[in-house]
């Protein structure tokens, strides 16, 4: 059927998102509705020896001013990451307080001391320069590695030293000894860069306390408003689950930022109740560069060693994790299980040890950023990997067919359990899509026109769906991984399906609306998805980590299984057959090799009617559902990027981009193709572009886009995109998810290739044309072609 | 944003008047600065005086070898104009590559000659192209004119109306673009008018836009992007930031005075 699974179904939601007709938080207007603007510390580190509010409380149009003091005088409790993760010596992580509004320190630019609340945007930001606050300047530090050293500024006092943890995963000794008896060794200092998520629409919240009922309505640009109901309820004791509901409306992407509980949101409640009047605040862009989570900072020392065959015998990593100032919901999980867990790559890999300290900095929180953990393993691997075969003078793509995982399921030393896969496909695909055959002639083409051609692999794994809930559960995580669904036969036969995932740009609207067009042969159109408010979905664990498909469509699979048996009972009994005669197709149940039928809207109204229905059954047609899945999904797959590199500027220009990816089960080949489009994009902003800088201070440099640099439509070429397809077990629907993987599988592409033009390996992101053009200089080659 | 008076005046003594009444007033050619800095908190003036309802500031003319460009001029204007062309092609190309469609649409040559910004695209044509800057009340060449980041010759309120250019025999542009903001990181602008060899470069100067004396000495014995390479061009007095080194933008002012020398043929 067209609409079913497999059509590249237009989008359903691009009709009001294209005519301008999308409702954000920002559209949104209360009644009486008031405006928070925040006072911002400018300094780094700083003590506050007092604030002074008291002009800005005289000005016109100020309904109040509020202090850290006051909102943690409330009981509003502090912000708290959601993953406890264990150092190897068994003490746990070491937490600093997050207060909403600083107290006694600020930590980073942007930390906010203050609020205002005024009777307009243009008033709560003129009194909020108004507010005096008297800060006693502290040394600050921006530098993972120099927050590690000895009499470095100490960010929290109970994290001595600025470690939150020092956590291990593999064994080191067996590691060790492998790696001391390879045959080639090739050990490289990778960093990962710092990037700020930058969605296009910023972060917003309209806080609307009723007082009578004393219930509190929040709007808010969030990945998954259960998620925050929760935590704002159990940890921030904003209000109940039952007196809070939560609004996510139309979301303008996320990128794993709007996952976290920001100070902001939980403050707009607060000082809702405290004033009696709705509170909305917007963040500008350049608020958005100051505090919402950034993505990455890892610095890495990484030992890949290799027997005479070209086999890995072990994999010896070491990083350091930036953290930021303070804690965010999942800060701990990206570095530890989103990361190490993923060093093995697609390869078959006895030993692999990985050390980890995450850092307290003077910076704003890092969290998950499209990808959280994975590209920072991938580009580790995957850079390694193409050194080393440059070094062992081997193909790349032949050493990595060496080392291939070929038999499924396989389980790494480094917990994950890989349960399907075609790593040899995956690579077959892309070679002949990238004509690599041709590159040689392509190279000698370019150099007669002084340029330097070159091209770099990247063969990526990453893991979707963090599950199930018990294993997720003793490794330290606060929530479950599962999602639900509710499907509703309404009686005149149209469907809603209630989902707990949540879409802000992937087009959920539509994909899932095709899986139940598909399973019941109705028309996508009289199939509509709710998501997005808590008072209307029963529960979810929200979208981040790509898992909407593969858990959240599974949750809907299971409702659907459930409304499917009790309309085989309504048919059988109204026409009276047998329950396994019943076929459901083309909007019609039928009995098979008859021509008794009901319309599908039939048996809906049989069940809301209850005229007719099987002895004992309860009227109605809506089920939910659970899905708790088994396993993590394996999405992976082979990027071969080419670039031509300017020897005179550095200039590059990648010229051809393939992806070969093997996402299981497509349900939309169109919006796959946009994910990965918008991933690839990304992973060449990482990798050639986008970074974040805080100069000696810590004060951000990149505060706007006059110095971060995000990537334009001129930045990146026209994509090759090729799918593999090996069903994932673990779900009914064998999706593996498609988020994240251009994000995680394109930088080391990007950075092979131009380190292949260059002749150094020695080349850190983003590989800005300066860069480039000192590497080449390094390396010794003319910079003048001409 | 803070609150603003505006003023649209239809002449310049009008426009005199209300920069001369107001406290602290800013003149909006184009805004495509002016506005996102207000926008930003970064800057306030209690004035604005808009020059582009002013009769004829947006004419671009050309009196044989002699181009006069309206300071309400906008890029777009001067990128299309059949006039600019005739007398400076270069002019249309260097215009037609500042910022986007939106800022060439509103921006204007007046503005950008105004704010002076170190890694605008203008100053290096206007100062390669021994340009005249026109006010209401005097002439200032472009040696003279251009005084450093932001900084200018103009006096308080002083307007410009015009930039008058008289045709070089041979002039080109190239910019190698800022990463992140798109502006020059190394712009050069070299012309060549009788014996007079100007070589003008933004982006790069501690200063503001400056004249490489070594590459105009180089140009004058022989008018090549090869001579190019035999000029010293030194690292001292440019700029260095988190997109580019002093060493990589004299590296670049070369490669790009040599591309200048091949766009002008």
């Amino acid at each position: 059927m067209s609409d079913g699974i497999g059509a590249s179904v237009k989008r359903k939601e691009d009709r009001r998102f294209i005519t301008g007709k999308g409702r954000y938080t920002d559209d949104i207007r209360q009644e009486n509705q008031a405006y928070a603007a925040f006072v911002r510390s400018p300094h780094a580190h700083a003590r506050v020896r007092s604030i002074d509010a008291g002009a800005a409380e005289a000005m016109d149009g100020v309904i109040a001013v509020f202090n850290g003091d006051e909102l943690t005088g409330d009981g509003i409790g502090n912000i708290i990451c959601g993953w406890m993760i264990h150092s190897k010596d068994g003490s746990p992580m070491n937490m600093g307080a997050w207060s909403a509004l600083a107290t006694e320190k600020v930590r980073y630019v942007g930390d906010a001391v203050a609020v205002v609340i005024a009777d307009s945007q243009r008033l709560a930001r003129l009194a909020a320069e108004a507010v005096e606050v008297d800060y006693e300047e502290l040394p600050a530090v921006a530098a993972a590695d120099r927050a590690l050293e000895a009499g470095a500024p100490q960010l929290h006092d109970n994290a001595p030293g600025n470690l939150i943890y020092d956590w291990e995963i593999g064994d080191g000794a067996a590691t060790d000894a492998a790696i001391a008896g390879a045959a080639h060794r090739t050990s490289m200092a990778i960093a990962n860069n710092r990037l700020a998520p930058n969605p296009m629409e910023p972060r917003s919240a309209i806080a609307v306390h009723d007082a009578a009922e004393d219930h509190y309505t929040l709007y808010t640009t969030s990945q998954n408003p259960h998620v925050a109901r929760l935590v704002l309820s159990a940890f921030y004791n904003v209000a109940p689950e039952h007196k809070l509901r939560v609004i996510a409306p139309d979301v303008g992407g996320g990128f794993g930022s709007k996952i976290y509980i920001y100070p902001e949101e939980i403050t707009c409640l607060w000082a809702a109740m405290k004033t009696g009047r709705s509170v909305k605040w917007t963040s500008d862009r350049s608020e958005a560069f100051m505090t919402d989570a950034h993505g990455r900072d890892h610095l890495t020392t990484a030992t890949v060693g290799f027997d005479e065959g070209g086999r890995i015998v072990g994999l010896k990593v070491d990083t350091i994790a930036n953290f930021g100032a303070y804690m965010s919901l999942f800060s701990s999980a990206v570095p530890t299980y989103l990361y190490a867990t993923l060093l093995s790559g697609q390869y078959d890999i006895a030993n692999i040890h990985c050390n980890v300290r995450a850092v307290y900095t003077n910076t704003v929180p890092v969290d998950a950023y499209r990808g959280a953990g994975r590209p920072e393993a991938c580009y580790v691997i995957e850079r390694l990997m193409e050194t080393a075969a440059r070094e062992m003078g081997m193909d790349p793509s032949e050493l990595r067919r060496r080392n291939f995982i070929t038999r499924f399921p396989h389980q790494t030393p480094v917990i994950m359990a890989y349960d399907a896969g075609d790593f040899d496909g995956n690579m077959d695909k892309a070679q002949a899509a990238a004509d690599v055959a041709g590159f040689a002639a392509r190279k000698a083409e370019a150099a007669s026109r002084g340029k330097l051609r070159g091209l770099g692999y990247s063969a990526y794994i990453e893991a979707c769906g963090i599950a199930p809930s018990q294993a997720a559960g003793s490794l330290g995580a606060g929530v479950g991984g599962w999602e639900s669904a509710e499907v509703r036969v309404n009686p005149v036969g149209t469907i809603e399906v209630l989902t707990g995932s949540h879409s802000h740009g992937q087009g959920h609207e539509t994909t899932f609306a095709q899986i139940v067009a598909d399973r019941f042969g109705v028309p996508i159109d009289t199939v509509a998805v709710v998501h997005g408010d808590t008072d209307k979905v029963q529960f979810g664990m929200g979208t981040y980590g790509s898992r909407s498909g593969a858990v959240g469509m599974s949750a809907i699979v299971k409702a659907m299984d459930k409304v499917e048996a009790k309309v085989r009972k309504i048919a059988a009994h109204a026409l009276e057959a047998s329950e396994d005669d019943i076929v459901i197709e083309g909007g019609e149940v039928k009995v098979a090799g008859t021509d008794r039928k009901m319309a599908w809207h039939e048996v809906g109204l049989a069940a809301y009617t209850a005229h007719n229905l099987p002895e004992g059954m309860e009227p109605g047609l809506k089920e939910g559902a659970f899905y708790d899945p088994t396993n993590f999904t394996f999405p992976a797959g082979t990027y071969i990027c080419e670039v031509e590199v300017d020897p005179e500027t550095g200039v590059t220009e990648i010229v051809r981009f393939t992806a070969a990816d093997d996402f299981g089960t497509i349900i939309n080949p169109m919006i796959v193709e946009g994910q990965v489009h918008g991933g690839v994009a990304q992973g060449i902003g990482q990798a050639m572009l986008e970074n974040v800088v805080y100069d000696e201070d810590a004060q951000l440099v990149t505060g706007s886009y006059m110095d971060y640099t995000m990537p334009r439509a001129d930045d990146v070429p026209s994509y090759t995109i090729e799918h593999n397809m090996t069903a994932a077990p673990s779900n009914p629907l064998g999706i593996k998810g498609c988020g994240e993987a251009g994000a995680i599988g394109t930088p080391p592409a990007v950075i092979n290739a131009i380190t292949d033009a260059i002749g150094n390996n020695d080349l850190s992101m983003p590989a800005t044309p300066q860069k480039v053009w000192l590497a080449l200089r390094e390396a010794g080659l003319p910079q003048a072609a001409e | 944003m803070y609150a603003v008076n505006y003023h649209r005046p239809t002449s310049l003594d009008q426009a005199a008047a209300a920069l001369g009444a107001a406290e602290e007033a800013k003149i909006l050619a184009g805004g495509q600065t002016l506005l996102p800095t207000m926008k930003q908190r970064l800057a306030a003036p209690s004035d604005v005086v808009d020059i582009r309802g002013i009769g004829g500031m947006e004419t671009i003319s050309a009196d044989g070898p002699v181009l006069t460009i309206g300071a309400a001029a906008t890029h777009a204007h001067v990128a299309s104009s059949a006039d600019v062309a005739s007398v400076c092609p270069a002019l249309c190309r260097l215009a037609g590559h500042i910022g986007d469609p939106a800022v060439r649409n509103m921006g204007t040559i007046g503005g950008s000659v105004a704010n002076n910004d170190p890694a605008a695209d203008y100053p290096a044509a206007l100062l390669a192209l021994g340009a005249t800057v026109v006010t209401n009340t005097r002439q200032i060449a472009a040696d003279d004119y251009f005084a450093g980041l932001f900084t200018t010759a103009l006096e308080d309120n002083e307007i410009i109306t015009a930039v008058r250019i008289a045709a070089p025999e041979k002039a080109g542009y190239a910019k190698f673009p800022n990463p992140a903001s798109r502006y020059a990181l190394v712009g050069v602008f070299v012309a060549r008018t009788g014996g007079d060899v100007r070589v003008a470069v933004t982006g790069a100067g501690d200063d503001g836009v400056f004249r490489e004396g070594g590459i105009e000495a180089a140009l004058s014995s022989n008018w090549s992007a090869d001579a190019v390479d035999d000029a010293a061009v030194s690292a001292d007095g440019l700029m260095s930031d988190i997109h580019a080194g002093a060493d990589y933008r004299a590296h670049l002012i070369k490669v790009m005075a040599k591309r200048a020398i091949e766009a002008a043929g």
